[in-house]
């Protein structure tokens, strides 16, 4: 296993390499430009120095060979420096990964927006993933009962309705009509009493549910079709003429080997969670790294941007590779070495 | 018995009158405002996006601004200088103002002269990258005469020298603050770009970049009672519906920006009475761009490219003959463009200059009605004759547009209306779309630019900042020529030329009294219009709304809309 584990490590280094050379390429390519936006009272000729000044007058080679040691080497020290006092040369001077639109330290940023993603969209997750498995759970075992009927209808339901329009809908009946929930998220909140604390709740809520609605959808199918294909194994009837208990057998015997793709299913969505909800964070005005993403790509801060993306696609080769060791210890049959 | 009852009535009395008489600093709690396009930065010389401008006015203050009338005010400075008052000398080349004594940073320091010279320092450094820096153009020098006098000394004479340190575009910036954030380190200047000290009502306490600002009021502001809120909360992020919605439906917000939103969405919800629609008009106009030389792809490095002899030798197919011109705008019904898409924020308008009133001509009111019949008669008078699939045809030439603009919901339905009203004439009209940071993009690389041209017609906006329209005006001489030679840099993107026209803009540069400048900038209109080298559509407005517990909100379209949120109150 940990033979592995070091050689999946060693061949996502120059996977990510190459990845954050495509994604640099696409973005360097794509017809963009990050005085685009700014008025046209802004003559051509301040445009011009305008890019200058962001280093855009440099050829495509040494830009991205700039933004690779920022990030591999200036970022985690700095990171090292801000964080646990250790400083390793000279880490006044270092140039970080600068947003173009906003002049700040990309890495700063990222982290500012990563509290509240984290806490709508990973509650969503969490929720979600506890919606589905009791929901999968019975509509399998009482398979065409109408609590089946029911559960498929409205997980059809959310799976095909997207998020921006069941977001409306609840904006529209929870604060314009009953106006129990605000529909703008306060970022600036701060927890520190029991009032601040049923506010935080009450502005979570909205985001967290239809985005729980969402992904339930999604796990409770799943789930659902994982127990009914391990219902019909012949361990289920071996079980079962043993004389073990409904409950044992269905909860213990095939709940534990039907969850077995379905967790590997929750790791594999994990990096989603970090992406944000970006649809869903634009509704309610969460501003987490949703946001952050599509207001970079729509003014063209291209680091920002690439920083972002590659980030997500680190996430994604990590949980992959947790998915694959997670796999191996749920099931012993599957063997790496 | 009788006199408590006296002095207690009268006691009551002075309570009510000191509850009525205005308010205290910070009375009035905290005032919520919506920016669904959210500041990525409080420094206006660092980012030239409305939002940052809008942002940073209520911390940083320029010498003067423009009230909802379009009249200079003096904000730091005592008194506007003119050449009547002597603060302008009568050459024209030097300007002089004069700042109020007394006024505080938020720090506690005083605003002195240094601040002002300082700030053109600042923009003025090539390396700064300073998105204004167009407005401290042709300045030989800026000096601080004494602590309160700055002395600005142009290259060139100016009729109008009120673009330095004069409008949101060009505020103070705090000397002590920026010193070591000029040239290349002004992109790493984080706390100063965030945490300017201003002289403005408000000062930052928390900022997130396109996220939400907060702000309190500064306790250092000249007007010891203003401004009424002790706190101002400046959420982004969103769409421009809902920002809407929270304004005039919920009234979770006080005021929201820009709501470029179909106009019955508004109106319904502003029956929720919660909130009032806004607008004020300043000089934006959605203009058809028509291009006089030729698109054709097959021809390679000439393609929309001025060939010099008042384009004849690159004229464009059909758009190069003035009746085809006036015919297509003849064909244009305005008023169904702007109850379709615009609402209280666009008016019919026929001329590309239709503001400040006094610049606005009245010579082309022709096009305020649609007359489908003469433009008809024109086409078929100069021998535009309808083929078999009923477009029309001459010498093989049809008239066959390619339409292009930018993505926007409301930009689409114009076009599909222009597409039909078109049609009705014998005109085939293909549509093209664009995304905004693509089309505006300025890439030399992308074929698909406005600069570049490469269609037959395209639509946008434009406008021009503060009240004088001389370097606007002046977009559309020959040299101005957006063109493969100075890497599609210039602002005429017809490529429509004359000599004419290029004499009354060399006369405006030299010529200062109001009442010639407005004959000559209106003669300039007058020409473009008559010759159509532009169709106008729509004065666009600005619009937003306000909570109607909040009063004060005078809508300005020349100045940032919160230039005056000192006097904001809540009922």
């Amino acid at each position: 296993m940990i033979h592995f584990i070091i050689r999946r490590i060693l061949i996502a280094i120059p996977t990510l390499l190459v990845i954050s050379f495509i994604i640099f390429a696409l973005l360097d390519l794509a017809p963009n430009d990050p005085t685009g936006n700014l008025p046209m009272t802004v003559p051509p000729e301040v445009r011009e120095k305008i890019r200058v000044s962001l280093g855009l007058d440099q050829p495509m080679h040494v830009r991205f060979s700039m933004w690779l040691f920022q990030f591999f080497v200036n970022e985690p020290l700095n990171l090292l420096h801000e964080g646990f006092g250790i400083t390793i040369g000279d880490s006044e001077n270092r140039t970080r990964i600068l947003s173009w639109s906003t002049r700040s330290s990309v890495i700063d940023l990222i982290i500012q927006r990563t509290p509240q993603t984290l806490w709508v969209v990973g509650l969503s997750y969490l929720f979600g993933i506890l919606i589905a498995i009791p929901i999968g759970i019975i509509s399998a075992y009482k398979q065409y009962s109408w609590f089946d009927q029911v559960g498929t209808f409205f997980t059809m339901v959310g799976f095909s309705v997207p998020t921006f329009f069941t977001g409306m809908v609840a904006i529209i009946i929870f604060s314009v009509q009953l106006k129990w929930f605000p529909m703008i998220y306060d970022t600036t909140l701060v927890v520190d009493s029991w009032s601040n604390f049923i506010l935080q709740v009450k502005q979570m809520l909205m985001p967290v549910m239809v985005l729980a609605l969402y992904n339930a959808s999604q796990l409770s199918r799943f789930m659902r079709a994982s127990i009914l294909d391990n219902l019909n194994l012949d361990y289920v009837r071996t079980a079962r003429s043993k004389g073990r208990s409904e409950n044992a057998v269905l909860l213990i015997h095939v709940l534990r080997n039907s969850l077995i793709p379905v967790v590997t299913l929750i790791a594999l969505g994990i990096p989603t969670i970090f992406s944000g909800a970006i649809i869903t964070e634009q509704i309610f005005r969460v501003n987490g790294l949703g946001q952050l993403l599509i207001i970079a790509i729509e003014s063209a801060d291209i680091p920002l941007v690439q920083t972002l993306t590659f980030l997500f696609a680190v996430l994604i080769v990590i949980f992959n590779l947790i998915a694959d060791v997670i796999y191996g210890i749920l099931d012993p049959r599957i063997r790496y070495d | 018995m009788k006199k408590t009852i006296s002095i207690l009535l009268f006691l009551t009395f002075a309570l009510i009158l000191v509850m009525n008489v205005h308010a205290k600093r910070g009375s009035d709690g905290q005032l919520n405002l919506l920016y669904w396009q959210a500041p990525s930065t409080m420094n206006p010389n660092l980012s030239g996006g409305t939002k940052e401008l809008e942002a940073s006015s209520v911390v940083l203050e320029p010498l003067g601004r423009y009230d909802e009338n379009g009249n200079l005010l003096p904000w730091l400075a005592e008194k506007v200088p003119t050449v009547a008052n002597g603060g302008i000398t009568k050459d024209l080349t030097s300007i002089t103002w004069k700042i109020k004594k007394g006024i505080k940073w938020s720090d506690g320091s005083p605003l002195t002269a240094e601040d002002v010279v300082f700030t053109y320092e600042y923009c003025s450094n090539p390396d700064t990258g300073c998105t204004q820096s167009n407005y401290y153009s042709d300045i030989k020098s800026v000096k601080a005469v004494n602590s309160l006098t700055i002395k600005i000394d142009f290259t060139v004479p100016k009729p109008f020298p009120y673009a330095p340190f004069v409008g949101y575009n060009a505020p103070i910036l705090q000397k002590a603050q920026f010193n070591g954030c000029q040239g290349a380190r002004a992109q790493e200047c984080n706390k100063q770009n965030f945490f300017p000290i201003g002289t403005g009502p408000f000062k930052v306490v928390d900022f997130k970049p396109n996220d939400v600002i907060v702000f309190e009021a500064n306790p250092n502001y000249r007007n010891p009672n203003k401004p009424a809120f002790s706190k101002l909360v400046f959420k982004g992020g969103g769409d421009a519906v809902s920002a809407a919605r929270a304004v005039l439906e919920t009234g979770e917000m006080d005021y929201a920006w820009n709501l470029q939103v179909e106009p019955e969405i508004l109106i319904k919800m502003e029956k929720a009475g919660k909130g009032k629609v806004v607008s004020a008009f300043g000089t934006s106009v959605e203009r058809l761009m028509v291009n006089f030389s030729n698109p054709d792809p097959s021809l390679g490095e000439l393609r929309s490219e001025y060939v010099g002899g008042n384009n004849n030798r690159n004229p464009h197919p059909f758009l190069s003959d003035y009746n085809v011109r006036r015919a297509l705008s003849l064909a244009i019904d305005r008023q169904v463009l702007v109850d379709a898409g615009y609402g209280k924020a666009g008016k019919i308008s026929c001329n590309v200059l239709p503001a400040p009133a006094i610049y606005a001509s009245s010579a082309n009111n022709e096009c305020k009605t649609p007359n489908v019949p003469e433009a008809n008669r024109l086409l078929d008078a100069a021998g535009w004759k309808k083929g078999s699939d009923g477009i029309r045809q001459k010498n093989g030439v049809r008239i066959s547009i390619l339409y292009q603009t930018s993505t926007n919901s409301v930009r689409q339905g114009t076009q599909a209306f222009i597409k039909e009203m078109w049609k009705q004439i014998g005109v085939e009209t293909e549509l093209r779309n664009l995304s905004a940071s693509v089309f505006f993009g300025g890439d030399v690389g992308s074929p698909d630019t406005y600069q570049k041209f490469y269609t037959d017609i395209e639509m946008y906006t434009n406008n021009f900042s503060g009240t004088d329209p001389q370097t606007y005006m002046s977009n559309w001489t020959c040299k101005e020529m957006a063109q493969k030679s100075n890497k599609w840099g210039g602002n005429n993107m017809p490529r429509w030329c004359s000599p004419a026209y290029d004499a009354l803009s060399a006369k405006m540069s030299v010529t200062s009294a109001l009442k010639d400048r407005i004959r000559l900038s209106k003669a300039m209109n007058d020409m473009l219009m008559q010759d159509y080298a532009m169709i106008p559509l729509i004065h666009r407005g600005d619009v937003s709304a306000h909570s109607n517990k909040i009063s004060g909100v005078r809508m300005n379209p020349w100045d940032s809309e919160l230039w005056n949120i000192a006097d904001w109150t809540r009922k």
